[in-house]
């Protein structure tokens, strides 16, 4: 399995990799670690004429404090992300959901912003960005705009982000003292979730599905029951509502419907424990 | 493209098409095939090496991205007078391999963990070869080679 | 020397191995190769109707694009890809070429070839072929086969290839079942696995610079028997092949096949005078290796008021996938005696009917047979312990061989004598380890408690045949081959020992173990020793690595060229000693006469004597070599009880193995090390089948998980740490009573893991579920859905 033949530029800023994808337009992909791209590639199931290389421009791999959020870097590598004690303290959802992608090889490698741009549904790092309300920052020509994580994944392995725009930022805001969960139900280790939930109890509580529907997306119904003065019960029981969950050889939809349900229960308990 | 990279402590250089691989670099380019291809998902690890002292699938970076970086494969992990390395010398004490093909990725991914968690529980070896394959050994005797290995120093990449 | 037969000791594969310098067939390179891409039929049936190679001709370093009418017309080969084993006369058997000619039988079937000179211009160039298909209706599973509305092979009327009956005597089983107090029964799916030996298959074909031979470097279980094969296909001569395999990663049987790539690589490069490679992918390997398994099984039990088995019937519909290869049809067979398992079984009887689908081609893997054989009996025995209402273990014991006491040729109602026996030990030894007592108290607990995680706990004797040799027994079964195996035994002139093997190692550290046993019978350190194999111009004779038969047979046969060499030693010694044969002793490498202290002479000394053949006795010949080839005059049968510990979320269906314990009897043991290494890989592969894999096809023919992404070949994070321990029943078909152990794990885990969860739910009314027990599959039968 071998990528199909692609220009390669190298990106040594934001600035430039923006010009790159104004110039080359839909050809055009931005990489990062490559841990979302390269795999399709291999299988030609994506054939960019250009790769717009991102991965070893200085900067944007940090984490820092800014005061009401923390600021994450999008070439933050997960491995950065899982280790993080300013994150462990300040949004320990997010750390832990790092820890649980891929495995760490891949971690070493693949970055916040690539897996969130990727917008794949069966990923966990959406969901954790989801139920933190995180904000996205990202650049185009036209400068720098921030999107709610809610408005960010638009549809299957697509995302609010333009052609010509890159993901620079995440911005999570902090949450000492939250509860958290994530219960990420799979069959093996390293693969993906075949449902997973994401909660966050900080006064009202916020929940959001892994591969419950073509994009990553909140548990609407259910945080509705739940903030709403319903019990967790009442919450698990609408854990599916608005979800259109796959059919695959890991479960059918109706199964999908039921794990989110145990899931979410199993969430809320330990979020709100 | 020209790709220069520092390989178990030696320069190497090869001219490569953009989309090469840079497993494919290290064997077909530079004649160092330690490092094997188990899959084409990401998902078995042995063509695992380390980029900068970190565990790395080589079957999941373009060799261009790997430009100027440090790397170590399984041949640079025993020292200079051929004296295993200590993961390799626990996994020949405890049986940890049989056919061998996982094996150097094994290593590399069980040296890696070592260097971010030097006393790692039997959970956390297990957890930490999640991405490393072995259809041979069941897996019993490798985590034990890397118990053993914790048990004594270890140095990550004796030969670079 | 001190003995190390027995001793865990550690390998000398090791080394290599563990530094990179293990050499693959991939990683052995050839100036001026080129690189072989397959063209593969999307479709699972179709008519080709036309194939342009225009585009990929044209492509920059392609020195040749060839579909498979053209390969044939260069005369590449002369008859179609072999199958070994014809297991009826009348068997069907469609003619398989290395490429389609005019129709596809399935997914991934090889319509043309390119080569071009890199990996990636290989890849791309094949890419570049423009194939017209028209699609036909595809067979996709045994019941569509069955069905018969559609048929794999357009040139046949019917899917099925043969009906092979194992009815020894019609009216005693009759009669069983008509007395019978109790009867149940039991209809499992084998579900197709693919073998995934982490090493992808490869070849790599080199013309020698001489011109006329071409060396084959595969990464194969049979050297030997491909060389026969591919001279019996292509018409080269066997004089002028060689075949090596190199370090081989891992086979588990899906290496023991003659495979299409393996004929195109040699013909191909005798033709163009240069070397030709090729490596499979892991995704393509769904369809260029052969398959696992595939069969669907009704196995019946009659009983007596106490439950003791009075007869036992069995069906088996096998899938061979589109085409026979090399022992396709027979793999059924090899597990039909196997299903009255360790059991006195007063009746039996055994029908297959094989089926052509449109899918890979199935094959041996771990176990071939047998694994089917022993999941269908020991989860036979759990139904029949649930009928008559006793345990599973109580069950097992009341109808053990011999009552469970220690028997040797024991002949069984499926017509084999088994070597050896002693089952109660065996039984008691497993569940005294998992604390089974213990475990049953938990397990109620847990009930009592209405816990959501419930414990359960599944038992399995399994038994095996092992050592597949006597070839008088193999012709019976009209298999193509014998089953001897070959042993060359030398002294050099320095007094180290070179041992040619036949039979082919690709993990299981022959080498070591081989290193061991000529130690000891030679009083020489294991060190001293070297072990030559795997190539067909140093080890010209041989029969290879399968069916657990390295040990019984090959490892039995350089320990009787020993006894040889050891012998003629005796001859000089006493020459050189001027004493009477039989008044000499040999012990610790070295002969001494009895009665006369100091009187010694160590047989390296006598090595070199032979060597420079000064002194020898009249008419003897120089130097001390013997070879041996040995066919056993049975089969060996090895045994154990593996116990496994599952927790069942009921909430979710997930299954977690928390523990696992195996007490495996195969015999006198040369390197525990290894054997018990054997053992956890062939439990865990055993366990994959249970719970994590299984090839799944749309109805179209086209796999839904050819990768490693979507075919779940379990981590170290989904197994638990396994609990071993043996008992030792020496084998009495060989000299060193050995068994063999290389499937015995894979044999005895599929059930114990499935008995495992069924014991968990049997208050939910579950008594049977589906491999791989997924967590939907298992929330399905708790909740009384189809599992």
């Amino acid at each position: 399995m071998i990528p199909a033949a692609f220009d390669y530029v190298e990106a040594e800023s934001v600035d430039a990799a923006i010009a790159a994808l104004t110039e080359h337009g839909d050809e055009a992909k931005l990489m990062a670690g490559g841990h979302s791209l390269i795999p399709l590639m291999k299988f030609r199931l994506a054939t960019p004429g250009v790769i717009v290389d991102i991965g070893r421009m200085e900067g944007l791999n940090s984490i820092d404090d800014r005061g009401d959020h923390i600021a994450i870097g999008a070439l933050t590598r997960h491995m950065s992300v899982e280790t993080s004690e300013l994150l462990g303290a300040e949004a320990p959802l997010l750390k832990h959901v790092a820890s649980q992608v891929g495995d760490p090889s891949v971690r070493h490698r693949g970055t916040i912003g690539g897996s969130l741009a990727h917008g794949d549904p069966a990923s966990d790092l959406p969901a954790a960005i989801l139920a933190l309300g995180a904000t996205l920052v990202a650049k185009g020509p036209g400068g720098e705009r921030e999107i709610a994580a809610t408005d960010f994944f638009t549809g299957f392995l697509e995302t609010a982000l333009a052609d010509d725009e890159m993901l620079t930022e995440i911005r999570v805001p902090k949450m000492a003292g939250a509860g958290w969960s994530y219960q990420k139900f799979n069959r093996r280790a390293q693969d993906w979730a075949i449902v997973g939930v994401a909660a966050v109890s900080n006064g009202s509580t916020s929940l959001s599905l892994v591969n419950m529907g073509p994009t990553p997306m909140r548990a609407s119904a259910a945080e509705a029951a739940i903030n709403g003065g319903g019990s967790i019960d009442d919450a698990a029981a609408a854990a599916a509502d608005g979800a259109s969950p796959p059919d695959d050889l890991n479960g059918d939809a109706a199964y999908r419907t039921h794990l989110a349900s145990v899931l979410v229960r199993r969430a809320l308990t330990e979020a709100q424990g | 493209m020209l790709v220069e990279t520092t390989i178990n402590g030696q320069t190497y250089s090869a001219d490569v098409e953009p989309r090469t691989l840079l497993v494919h670099y290290l064997r077909d380019h530079l004649g160092l095939t330690g490092t094997n291809v188990g899959c084409d998902t990401s998902s078995c690890g042995a063509c695992t090496i380390h980029i900068g002292g970190e565990s790395v699938k080589s079957c999941t970076v373009l060799a261009v991205q790997a430009r100027g970086a440090e790397i170590t494969t399984i041949e640079g992990m025993a020292g200079d007078d051929g004296t295993l390395h200590p993961m390799q010398q626990a996994f020949m004490e405890c049986h940890g391999l049989q056919c061998g093909y996982c094996t150097p990725g094994m290593v590399m991914a069980a040296t890696s963990l070592l260097s971010e968690n030097p006393n790692p529980t039997e959970a956390e070896v297990r957890e930490g070869l999640e991405g490393n394959l072995c259809r041979c050994t069941g897996y019993h005797n490798i985590v034990k080679s890397v118990m053993a290995a914790a048990g004594s120093p270890v140095t990550i990449g004796a030969g670079s | 020397m001190t003995a190390v037969v027995g001793t865990p000791r550690l390998r000398k594969e090791d080394p290599k191995l563990l530094t990179g310098e293990g050499k693959y067939v991939d990683d052995i390179q050839v100036a001026g190769q080129l690189w072989m891409g397959m063209v593969r039929s999307p479709y699972a049936h179709a008519r080709i109707n036309s194939i342009d190679t225009s585009a990929a001709e044209a492509a920059d370093g392609v020195a040749g694009v060839y579909t498979g009418p053209q390969l044939a017309e260069m005369g590449l080969w002369i008859a179609p890809l072999p199958c070994a084993w014809p297991v009826t006369d009348d068997m069907v058997n469609p003619e398989h070429y290395p490429t389609a000619m005019d129709e596809v039988h399935h997914v991934g079937e090889i319509v043309a070839v390119v080569l071009a000179d890199s990996r990636y211009g290989a890849a791309d160039a094949a890419e570049l072929v423009d194939v017209d298909y028209e699609p036909l209706d595809a067979v996709a599973s045994i019941a569509a086969a069955r069905d018969g509305s559609a048929t794999a092979h357009s040139a046949h009327e019917t899917n099925k290839a043969y009906h092979w009956p194992l009815i020894p005597d019609p009216d005693a089983l009759e009669a069983a079942f008509a007395n019978a107090t109790h009867t149940v029964t039991g209809e499992f799916v084998q579900q197709r696995l693919i073998p995934a030996a982490m090493e992808p298959r490869g070849v790599l074909a080199v013309p020698s610079p001489m011109g006329g031979d071409v060396t084959l470097y595969s990464s194969t279980q049979v050297p030997h028997i491909l060389k026969v094969m591919i001279a019996a296909t292509t018409g080269i001569s066997e004089a002028k092949l060689r075949i090596v395999a190199p370090a081989v990663g891992g086979g588990f049987g899906a290496k023991l096949n003659v495979n299409p790539d393996e004929i195109l690589a040699v013909t191909l490069a005798n033709k163009l005078g240069r070397a030709v490679r090729w490596t499979e992918t892991r995704s393509e390997a769904a369809f260029s290796t052969h398959q696992g398994r595939g069969q669907l099984q009704k196995i019946e039990l009659a009983a007596d008021a106490d439950g003791k088995i009075t007869g036992c019937r069995v069906h088996v519909d096998a899938d061979m996938g589109a085409y026979m290869m090399l022992i396709t049809p027979g793999v059924p067979l090899l597990g039909s005696f196997l299903y009255t398992g360790v059991y006195d079984v007063p009746a039996f009887g055994f029908t297959c009917d094989g089926y052509f689908t449109n899918l890979t081609p199935t094959d041996a893997y771990r176990g071939a047979g047998r694994p089917e054989a022993s999941y269908a009996i020991e989860r036979a025995m759990d139904l029949l312990a649930l009928e008559v209402g006793v345990g599973p273990d109580e069950i097992r014991r009341r109808n053990y061989l011999g009552g469970g006491d220690h028997f040797t040729d024991m002949e069984t109602a499926s017509t084999l004598v088994f070597d050896s026996g002693h089952y109660s030990p065996n039984l008691d030894a497993a569940l005294e380890m998992s604390d089974y007592a213990g475990l049953r108290a938990e397990q109620q607990r847990r009930r009592d408690a209405g816990d959501a995680k419930q414990l359960g706990i599944g038992l399995c004797t399994y038994v095996e045949i092992c050592g597949l040799a006597p070839s008088r027994a193999l012709a019976g079964l009209n298999y193509g081959a014998g089953g001897w195996e070959h042993a060359m035994v030398r002294f050099l002139p320095t007094g180290k020992v070179e041992v040619v093997s036949g039979s082919t190692p690709h993990g299981q550290g022959h080498e070591t173990s081989w290193s061991m046993i000529v130690a000891d019978k030679l009083g020489i350190d294991p060190d001293d020793v070297t072990v030559l194999h795997s190539d067909t111009a140093i080890s010209p004779l041989g029969l290879d690595t399968y069916g657990s038969r390295s040990l019984s047979v090959g490892g039995v046969a350089i320990s009787m060229a020993c006894d040889k060499v050891i012998d003629k030693a005796k001859q000089i010694a006493a020459h050189q000693m001027e004493a009477n044969p039989d008044d000499l002793d040999f012990a610790g490498g070295t002969f001494s006469v009895k009665g006369q202290p100091g009187a010694e002479l160590p047989i390296q000394a006598i090595a070199f004597g032979a060597f420079t053949a000064h002194d020898l006795p009249d008419g003897m010949e120089p130097n001390l070599q013997e070879q041996v080839t040995f066919d056993p005059p049975n089969f060996a049968f090895p045994f154990g009880t593996h116990v496994a510990v599952t927790e069942v979320d009921t909430e979710t269906g997930e299954v977690e193995l928390i523990d696992y314990i195996a007490i495996d009897d195969c015999g006198n043991q040369i390197n525990p090390l290894i054997v018990e290494g054997q053992v956890h890989g062939g439990i865990v592969q055993g366990v994959a089948q249970a719970l994590y894999e299984g090839a799944s096809y749309d109805d179209a023919g086209n796999c839904r998980n050819p990768s490693l992404m979507d075919y779940l070949v379990p981590s170290a994070m989904e197994m638990p740490n396994i609990k071993t321990g043996f008992t030792t029943t020496p084998s009495t078909s060989n000299p060193l009573g050995v068994k063999g152990v290389g499937e015995a794990g894979t044999i005895g885990s599929a059930a114990a893991v499935v008995n495992a969860i069924c014991d968990a739910l049997s208050p939910y009314g579950v008594t049977d579920l589906e491999m791989p027990a997924t967590p939907q599959r298992v929330w399905n039968a708790i909740n009384g859905g189809a599992s």
